[in-house]
């Protein structure tokens, strides 16, 4: 759905997303990453179980929530990546 | 005449008045204000509350207790009206102690509320110890400080935004009219009888006028010689993120919505027509919810806002009949929603038939009318 416009010319650095091996820039943020994943999305909100993608890209607007290394509803836009990186798409309402 | 009655004020309180007016065969006209206007009704934490009320007025403790158990008809008839569900449920509510110190005081004063009604039935609350407390919330855990609760039985809590919204559409479903954006400048009583009401450049008139304007009542009422002790007072609520089921009743300050958000309230604030949120009201109230859930540590906040509750001298409503202006009425509270059933029922038929009944005269605002000592 969504490519980068250039190369980076920073070692590349890998992430996981549910399992998917992605690459990403140094310095990029997760969501980011998430965007240009197969499945663009995030989460699927608490209510209905409708998909969201990382929308605002500035922490605003809270669509961009996921799973980051066990911690949930992370705003995964204002995160940056790095190595190794756990990324799980967060379903429905969060578990206390 | 344009309405056999006006209300002013389509919050939580006029609508419900203004609801119940319409089905009861009424031509009621319900002037609500602007969007911008200050509006209690929008900042509710949504408690249908019995237990601990009306310490030194007995008369509130039955007044609240028969709206409380009037609520289940009352939002079903809405519910049937509008198709709107109130996410109405009553379970129970609980005030949790935190120390012996505090277990005991809330049970002696609770007692001392009991004894005060001299109500022949049982409490409808009991103190319960902390191992009952955690055995009636197992999803979620409790502070370490936590040495009990009060639980009571017919307490509950509904959706207060749904309720408002149903409550306007049910007017309009019940014949009566609604209008928006008609901020109230003046009620003027009319030579042969009945009001004029003045908004904008408009004016209406009507047999009988309500004013349930919330904290702008005082310059309207006093218009027709009801003049309202009422103040301010700021209240901010913190509601979290999304999350499974963890809280199957609320407390006094937490409860958990359909929906899944956690509800934080309340601050009490003395700070004039301020609807400004603190960081330090955030502090507090998340510390006191800590201090009970700590569980809740890692939740996410996404909301904070603020309300201004109308209070009177004494924190008990005030419904009263003008003695000078016969046919003009005042109704207001700070517990819009939990006496919601009593304002579209009880009051709403006294105002149909022209005047408040016996029981209610204990909540003129006369009472305030005392002598100060020298």
């Amino acid at each position: 759905m969504f490519r980068k416009l250039h190369e980076s010319d920073r070692g590349p650095v890998t992430i996981e997303i549910d399992g998917e091996i992605v690459p990403a820039e140094p310095g990029e943020s997760v969501a980011a990453v998430i965007m240009r994943a197969s499945a663009p999305w995030a989460r699927l909100t608490p209510n209905t179980g409708s998909k969201r993608a990382p929308y605002c890209m500035m922490g605003v607007c809270f669509d961009c929530l996921a799973e980051v290394d066990g911690q949930s509803s992370v705003q995964t836009c204002l995160v940056s990546v790095r190595p190794g990186m756990r990324i799980s798409r967060q379903a429905g309402k969060r578990r206390i | 005449m344009n309405a056999d009655v006006i209300v002013i004020g389509a919050g939580t309180v006029g609508a419900a008045i203004g609801y119940g007016l319409a089905g009861r065969g009424e031509r009621v006209l319900v002037l609500d204000g602007g969007d911008r206007d200050v509006r209690a009704a929008n900042a509710n934490f949504g408690l249908v509350w019995l237990h601990g009320k009306g310490m030194d007025m007995p008369a509130y403790y039955f007044l609240t207790r028969n709206s409380v158990d009037a609520w289940q008809g009352f939002a079903e008839e809405l519910a049937e009206t509008t198709a709107i569900d109130l996410q109405y449920e009553h379970d129970g509510g609980l005030v949790l102690c935190l120390g012996e110190a505090d277990f005991e005081e809330r049970r002696s004063s609770l007692l001392r509320l009991h004894n005060q009604l001299e109500d022949s039935s049982d409490p409808d609350w009991e103190m319960l110890d902390d191992g009952a407390v955690r055995a009636l919330l197992p999803g979620i855990e409790l502070g370490r400080e936590v040495s009990g609760a009060s639980l009571g039985r017919r307490d509950g809590h509904a959706n207060p935004l749904r309720l408002l919204a149903s409550l306007q559409a049910g007017i309009v479903r019940k014949g009566g009219s609604l209008r928006g954006g008609s901020t109230v400048h003046s009620v003027e009583a009319q030579a042969g009888g009945g009001f004029t009401v003045g908004f904008g450049s408009e004016k209406l008139s009507a047999a009988r006028v309500v004013i349930a304007a919330g904290i702008g009542s005082t310059a309207l009422a006093r218009q027709v010689g009801l003049d309202v002790p009422i103040r301010p007072q700021r209240g901010q609520i913190l509601v979290t993120e999304k999350v499974m089921p963890v809280l199957p009743l609320p407390t006094l300050d937490v409860r958990q919505t359909r929906e899944g958000s956690i509800m934080i309230g309340a601050t009490h604030e003395e700070v004039g027509l301020d609807c400004s949120t603190t960081s330090e009201a955030a502090a507090v109230l998340s510390a006191s919810a800590l201090r009970q859930f700590p569980g809740l540590r890692d939740v996410s906040l996404v909301r904070q806002w603020a309300g201004l509750r109308i209070l009177t001298p004494d924190g008990f409503p005030i419904y009263a009949e003008s003695e000078t202006h016969p046919g003009a009425f005042v109704a207001l509270c700070h517990s819009g929603v939990t006496l919601a059933a009593f304002h579209a029922g009880i009051l709403a038929d006294c105002i149909a038939g022209g005047q408040l009944s016996e029981e209610l005269h204990v909540f003129h605002h006369r009472r305030f009318d005392v002598p100060k000592a020298a």
